[in-house]
């Protein structure tokens, strides 16, 4: 979708500029039937405002390329808020260690989203991959170190349930979806780290890399556990903080 | 599996107590690790199509992949070697004041990974029973009384548990409820070696295969500098976010049952 608004948009200002007729404008858009449909009404809207708003929401899909997308979801706001961190002036300003993880962070962040949009986009059309999303981080505050730690252990924390809960949500019957549940764990792992490096920097000393308030106890066998949370709970929790401004759905997603 | 039956055998403590001898199947197991090379896997990502390629289809083989059972017990050992390798840590007098908390929480929790694991494997029909374990390595090492190997072989068996779960995902594939109990203890894992790692002034995260344990246990970071994802080699793919060195932290790197026996039975008797 991304890329056809804004070829869409090119096409628009091609038209005005040379006051080039709509039939002709159609000839240089070339784009397929589907599209075409979209090029008529962006004109629509140009025209009067009265046409058809693009209403078409974006959901995650089914199967596997669902959950690669759900991924890609999280991994994209991983990515965007800690860009953000470090342009902010508590980064700047903070201490050589400090620095130096949430550099890092933002550089796993980034490799694991712009990995995501590479395996994705290899297989499957680009209709089916999520588009990138936009996001709202005005409720951080990027000057304050306690407002972006606090904000980078629950994106970390919330990586690690999400991961955990989507593995068994990867159909492994074949060797494709086998290799997407190696690559959760091998993801995850690097999420968890991340999460425990952070608390540790918000309470250093203490056992907050662990802290009993984000474990669960399986069994009775005591709190020693991180959590497994599916796609439904991630996603409205991720939907309260009101980072991600780009509406998606998840309706089609496998839930066993 | 029947986890109402773990949940009651939990409650038995007999069976946390229970002898078994662990010791002539491991001696066999830590000697195999070496004729079983880390294996190249074909990975493909080019299809989400139900039919894998052939290429693809030799990763998921059955051959390769444990029982649950064999898992469960393997996960057992290693969180039995972890639970005793604490415990007599903080029995020692070893760890640093400041350091109490930290340790005994890890060692909590690695106790609670024994208990729920020898539910889970005496629920199976397996043996539970914990080998003997030697953490000076036959006296090589003054664990116990230099806190600084302390450390270092805490980072080991942290970043090797982290490493050996992630291992044996596929295998628990078919078991929904397995899988994420195994996950849930694979990310815990990776929580208490970044602790650990940052204790010792390292990165949280592994860089390349990096190792700063003695020499003799670069095993424990064999193919970490792996850069191919999904079939997709991201050398070179990110310069302006950290290059290899990020991309190879980014990605934590699974490893065989063998290899984990191998690094394991340094440590047992």
């Amino acid at each position: 979708m991304k890329n056809k608004k804004e070829s869409l948009g090119i096409e628009k200002a091609n038209l005005f500029a040379q006051e080039t007729s709509r039939r002709k404008f159609l000839q240089y858009s070339g784009l397929a039937v589907v599209g075409g449909s979209l090029v008529l009404a962006g004109c629509s809207d140009d025209d009067d405002n009265s046409g058809p708003p693009d209403t078409e929401i974006f959901d995650l899909g089914s199967g596997n390329l669902g959950i690669l997308n759900y991924a890609y979801a999280l991994e994209q706001l991983e990515a965007a808020f800690y860009k953000q961190v470090v342009n902010g002036s508590y980064w700047q300003n903070a201490d050589a260690e400090e620095k130096q993880i949430l550099e890092d962070l933002y550089e796993h962040e980034t490799i694991h989203r712009d990995f995501f949009k590479t395996a994705i986009s290899a297989a499957v059309s680009s209709e089916l991959m999520l588009p990138e999303l936009e996001f709202d981080f005005s409720s951080v505050n990027f000057g304050d170190r306690d407002s972006v730690l606090q904000t980078s252990v629950i994106l970390e924390d919330t990586g690690v349930a999400a991961y955990n809960g989507a593995g068994s949500l990867i159909d492994a019957s074949d060797a494709t979806g086998a290799v997407y549940l190696t690559l959760a764990g091998k993801i995850v792992s690097v999420e968890a780290r991340h999460a425990s490096a952070v608390r540790n920097l918000l309470n250093p000393g203490s056992i907050n890399f662990a802290s009993p308030d984000v474990l669960v106890n399986l069994a009775g066998s005591g709190k020693a556990y991180d959590k497994a949370i599916a796609p439904a709970g991630i996603l409205s929790a991720v939907k309260a903080t009101g980072f991600i401004t780009t509406e998606f759905t998840a309706n089609n997603l496998p839930t066993s | 599996m029947n986890f109402i039956k773990i949940l009651e055998t939990l409650s038995d403590k007999e069976l946390l107590y229970s002898k078994g001898s662990r010791r002539a199947s491991f001696t066999k197991m830590k000697n195999i690790g070496k004729d079983v090379a880390l294996a190249s896997i074909p990975f493909g990502l080019a299809s989400l199509s139900p039919k894998a390629s052939a290429a693809t289809a030799a990763m998921g083989s059955s051959a390769m992949q444990a029982s649950p059972l064999e898992v469960l017990r393997f996960a057992l050992t290693l969180e039995y070697l972890e639970r005793d390798f604490y415990q007599m840590g903080l029995d020692s007098g070893v760890i640093a004041a400041e350091d109490q908390d930290v340790f005994q929480l890890i060692a909590d929790h690695e106790s609670s990974h024994v208990d729920f694991l020898v539910a889970a494997v005496g629920s199976m029909g397996g043996d539970t029973g914990s080998p003997e374990f030697d953490f000076t390595a036959g006296g090589t090492l003054d664990t116990f009384t230099n806190y600084q190997t302390f450390m270092a072989l805490a980072q080991g068996f942290e970043d090797t548990g982290v490493r050996a779960y992630k291992g044996q995902a596929g295998a628990l594939a078919n078991d929904n409820t397995l899988l994420t109990y195994a996950l849930q203890i694979h990310s815990i894992e990776a929580r208490h070696a970044s602790q650990v790692r940052r204790m010792r002034g390292e990165k949280g995260w592994i860089v390349k295969n990096e190792n700063t344990l003695p020499s003799s246990f670069s095993a424990i970071y064999a193919g970490e500098q792996n850069t191919v994802q999904g079939g997709v080699n991201l050398s070179g793919m990110f310069g302006n976010v950290g290059g290899d060195d990020a991309v190879t932290a980014a990605f934590d790197e699974p490893l065989t049952m063998p290899e984990v026996n191998a690094i394991a039975g340094l440590f047992i008797v």
